[in-house]
């Protein structure tokens, strides 16, 4: 693998499912550990928010020697600073996670991201094989460990599933001494943000279990299912129109497109 | 005669050889961390030190204690009067008399040595110390020898220049093993690095009867942590680790050793030698690792010790139980140095074996080892309107509940002790969901970080309230509190008696303020907790109150201080190094030994592992739980 890929990871402030506790995100960590695989020397991990937060210093203990801070306040705008850093920064791969831990939540950064820089997004990485003559073998994460591969041309965002190696153990000598790169960026107010109302979720009651299994097997299959989307199609060899047709029908049909 | 110069200068050389020999070892120490120690002071302690608390622990192998005090007491009485009788010349029949009383005590010491080294135990080195015997008899034959014209028995200049000449090449042999050995990393090497090393003590509250168990805290924020290199240890740990005499005492009580798993004290204390002094393990002649071959390790002062000196799979073995620590003659902390390098594994390079990352990040994310809520942490009391600190401010006991709180077992034992608490009308109150793990798991894991976070906020919520004691079933967190949290400048214990629950309890039961039935069950062993004997000192309070139900403890082989560990502590179930055996199986062995048909335990996760053993066995019960199912009934109504 050369070397010289410029791999950016975005990481965001987690929030841990039973002390509501500050904490590394489960995926964003992921993230910078598939980085860190890819090209440690080139990998520059990204924060938009607050450059106090403690929680940074556990990503920086996972190894990095500096980590790059777009100072930005809590009702700030994550999106219109990350594009401008990314175009400024020649990255040619981008990884985060799949959603936030905490904040909204969406899982919509990655998306927007793309479609204002024009980069393809790749979806629920597990792992990249290989980078070279500007395209990426990618493996996406499928429901019940499956895997497919598909090569992506560069420069692309991915986001990463937890099928993803874990994060490595963070180390408290590093991250304490990692120095942190405060850039000077002007903060956009989120202006949407400001006139929502805000309140803490209900959990959402549970569905009855029936248990339809016959055998082991079947219960095990249930109980470690994903939910698969019953429609997919892979199309392989169908030409490209034939492809953009299948698409363009799906929007219609999902009442994306009118 | 014409060779009289000889003997007088072959000791003065070996003698000049040796004080070489003595700063060049010191300055391998003096490669450490700078520590303060008083050296006057240390100096002048030495031989009390030596012939009290040393004796102390060497007297527990009566033979080798006699033998010992015969032939290095009769050495060291023998090695000053040679030098008055020999190599200054001092004419005095009574000194050349009194040399040869000396050399018979010597002589005699020796043949013991010798008979013992015939055939020696696995756990004593052998190589150069099957040696030892031999030159410690031809000094003693050959200086008596030498000395008898000086006593006036032999005329002077019998043998003629021929005996001179065969003396002087016994007296190279044999000096040069005693003076020249001594300095120069022979066996001997244990008498001069051992006086310094008892002078120079890191806890030097150990001599006179004391204890120092608690850990010494990590200073954070520097340039690293932890022990890397054989140099980021502090001077007077080297020293210690050259005062080793290779006697085995370590290995034969460890019990990852005898589990079969990649550690062995002595090796280890020989490692730190092959680190600061450089060099390979080749020579290094008493029992591996288990599994792991001899003169592969290379070390240097400034090579990571984990890079090709020691694999850190035998730094994650130990327990932690301080069972080689209790045993050491030479009084070397082997746990303080497999602490300082673990948290440089930890903090530095993040390399926790298997459950440990997942364990220190769930108790920085939620203050206990298993990432439960925080919330929950009181839900084990919802039936036993238990006052909280938080609602009452003070009260005359301070329940300290520990993270048992979320376990289902270690709640039986939280619940037993509430009632035998209530039985007794005491006014206690728990903290509820402001305690936090003490950290015990955290620090023994080397992230000394998360520990001091812990302590600091523990400390904090308790400097809110007001009680005169604290109490707690688990003996982690009762060393933690005990030893360990007055190191980080908090007034929250002052003044308050930290106890243990058996010891709460046995007080209780003296005061007359629980009535008991007596114990009809069958026969009964105790098992001490390592945090508790060892590190506390406390082997009576679960007797007597055993006592007090009636019950005779059927006393395993190895109780009290020699107690065999359960294998819980350290964290060694989280970095679960593999061996051949459990350490736990070994200990239930120790127990269905006894014959007994209940285990008495005052530890949760001695509970744990010991229940953790396949049955049939005996049943594993904590005190409380033993003494509340004991409990009269007509204290209830």
């Amino acid at each position: 693998m050369p070397p010289k890929v410029n791999v950016v990871s975005l990481v965001s402030i987690g929030r841990h499912p039973q002390s509501g506790r500050s904490r590394r995100a489960e995926q964003d960590g992921r993230a910078v550990e598939l980085g860190l695989k890819l090209s440690k020397k080139s990998l520059t991990v990204v924060h938009a928010g607050d450059a106090q937060e403690p929680v940074l210093r556990q990503y920086a203990g996972m190894g990095l020697d500096s980590l790059t801070v777009l100072p930005q306040p809590a009702d700030g705008d994550a999106l219109p600073i990350l594009v401008d850093f990314l175009k400024s920064s020649k990255a040619q791969v981008v990884l985060t996670g799949v959603r936030a831990e905490s904040g909204e939540s969406s899982g919509m950064l990655p998306y927007l991201l793309a479609e204002q820089l024009g980069w393809p997004l790749v979806p629920r990485v597990a792992e990249i094989l290989t980078i070279k003559q500007g395209a990426a073998e990618v493996l996406l994460a499928l429901p019940r460990g499956q895997r497919r591969s598909v090569i992506v041309s560069l420069p692309f965002i991915a986001t990463v599933d937890n099928a993803a190696a874990e994060a490595r153990q963070t180390a408290f000598g590093p991250g304490l001494r990692a120095d942190f790169k405060v850039l000077d960026v002007n903060s956009v107010k989120d202006e949407a943000m400001a006139t929502w109302q805000i309140s803490a979720a209900k959990p959402r009651p549970k569905r009855l279990k029936v248990v339809k299994a016959k055998t082991a097997a079947d219960r095990m299959k249930a109980a470690t299912a994903k939910p698969v989307g019953g429609g997919g199609k892979v199309m392989k060899n169908e030409t490209a129109a034939e492809k953009a047709q299948a698409i363009f029908d799906l929007l219609l049909e999902e009442k994306v497109v009118r | 005669m014409i060779l009289d110069w000889l003997p007088p200068t072959l000791i003065g050389f070996l003698l000049v050889l040796a004080g070489i020999g003595a700063i060049r070892r010191m300055n391998l120490w003096r490669a450490g961390q700078a520590e303060k120690v008083n050296i006057l002071a240390g100096l002048l302690a030495m031989p009390k030190r030596y012939l009290h608390d040393l004796h102390h622990v060497v007297e527990r192998d009566k033979y080798m204690s006699r033998t010992h005090v015969a032939t290095g007491g009769g050495f060291v009485l023998a090695m000053v009067l040679v030098l008055f009788v020999h190599l200054f010349g001092v004419k005095s029949e009574i000194l050349a008399w009194a040399l040869l009383a000396a050399l018979v005590l010597m002589f005699c010491g020796a043949l013991f040595v010798y008979k013992r080294r015939m055939n020696p135990p696995s756990r004593l080195s052998k190589g150069p110390w099957m040696r030892l015997p031999k030159s410690l008899l031809t000094f003693s034959i050959t200086f008596f020898v030498l000395t008898l014209p000086a006593a006036g028995i032999l005329p002077e200049g019998t043998g003629g220049w021929v005996l001179t000449l065969v003396l002087s090449v016994l007296i190279l042999m044999s000096l040069s093993e005693m003076l020249f050995g001594m300095t120069w990393g022979g066996p001997m090497k244990h008498a001069f690095a051992g006086a310094l090393h008892l002078a120079f003590h890191r806890r030097p509250e150990r001599f006179g009867g004391g204890r120092s168990t608690g850990l010494k805290p990590a200073v954070l924020g520097e340039a690293s942590h932890g022990v890397a290199k054989p140099t980021d240890f502090k001077w007077n740990q080297l020293l210690g680790f050259d005062a080793c005499v290779q006697c085995g005492r370590c290995e034969a009580v460890c019990p990852a050793f005898a589990a079969g798993q990649p550690l062995n004290p002595k090796k280890l204390i020989q490692d730190m030698v092959v680190g600061f002094a450089g060099g390979t393990d080749a020579k290094y002649a008493g029992s591996p690792y288990p599994g792991v071959d001899v003169g592969n390790a290379k070390g240097a002062p400034d090579q990571i010790i984990t890079n090709g000196l020691i694999s850190s799979d035998t730094l994650w073995s130990c327990t932690t139980c301080r069972a080689c620590v209790e045993e050491c003659p030479m009084m070397i902390e082997h746990v303080d140095a497999i602490v300082d390098m673990r948290r440089f594994l930890t903090l530095e390079k993040g390399e926790t074996p298997n459950k440990g990352a997942q364990v220190l990040e769930n108790i920085i994310a939620t203050d206990n080892p298993n990432g439960y809520s925080p919330a929950s942490r009181t839900h084990w009391a919802a039936d036993q309107n238990l006052n909280l600190m938080k609602d009452v401010k003070q009260a005359d006991v301070l329940f300290w509940v520990s993270d048992g709180a979320f376990d289902m077992r270690s709640q039986r034992i939280l619940r037993a002790f509430v009632k035998l608490m209530k039985a007794a009308n005491i006014d206690v109150a728990i903290l509820g969901d402001e305690e936090l793990d003490s950290g015990d798991v955290a620090r023994r894991l080397g992230d000394d970080a998360a520990f001091q976070s812990l302590a600091k906020r523990n400390l904090a919520t308790l400097s809110k309230y007001s009680f005169k004691t604290i109490v707690t079933t688990d003996p982690h967190a009762f060393h933690c509190l005990k030893n360990e949290y007055g190191d980080f400048g908090s007034d929250a214990l002052k003044g308050v008696e930290v106890l243990h629950h058996t010891t709460f309890l046995n007080r209780l039961v003296k005061e007359g303020r629980l009535q008991l039935d007596t114990f009809k069950g069958g026969k009964v062993t105790y098992h001490d907790p390592c945090y508790l004997g060892r590190y506390n000192g406390e082997y009576d309070a679960p007797r007597e109150l055993l006592a007090s139900l009636g019950i005779d403890v059927a006393e395993m082989e190895r109780s009290g201080y020699r107690s065999r560990c359960c294998g819980g502590g350290g964290g060694a179930p989280i970095t679960d190094i593999p061996g051949e055996r459990r350490i736990a199986d070994m200990r239930m062995e120790d127990v269905v030994s006894t014959g007994a048909e209940m285990v008495a335990v005052g530890c949760q996760q001695c509970t744990a592992m010991l229940e953790g053993v396949v049955e049939p066995r005996p049943v594993v019960k904590d005190i409380a739980e033993i003494l509340v199912s004991q409990l009269s009934e007509e204290v209830n109504s």
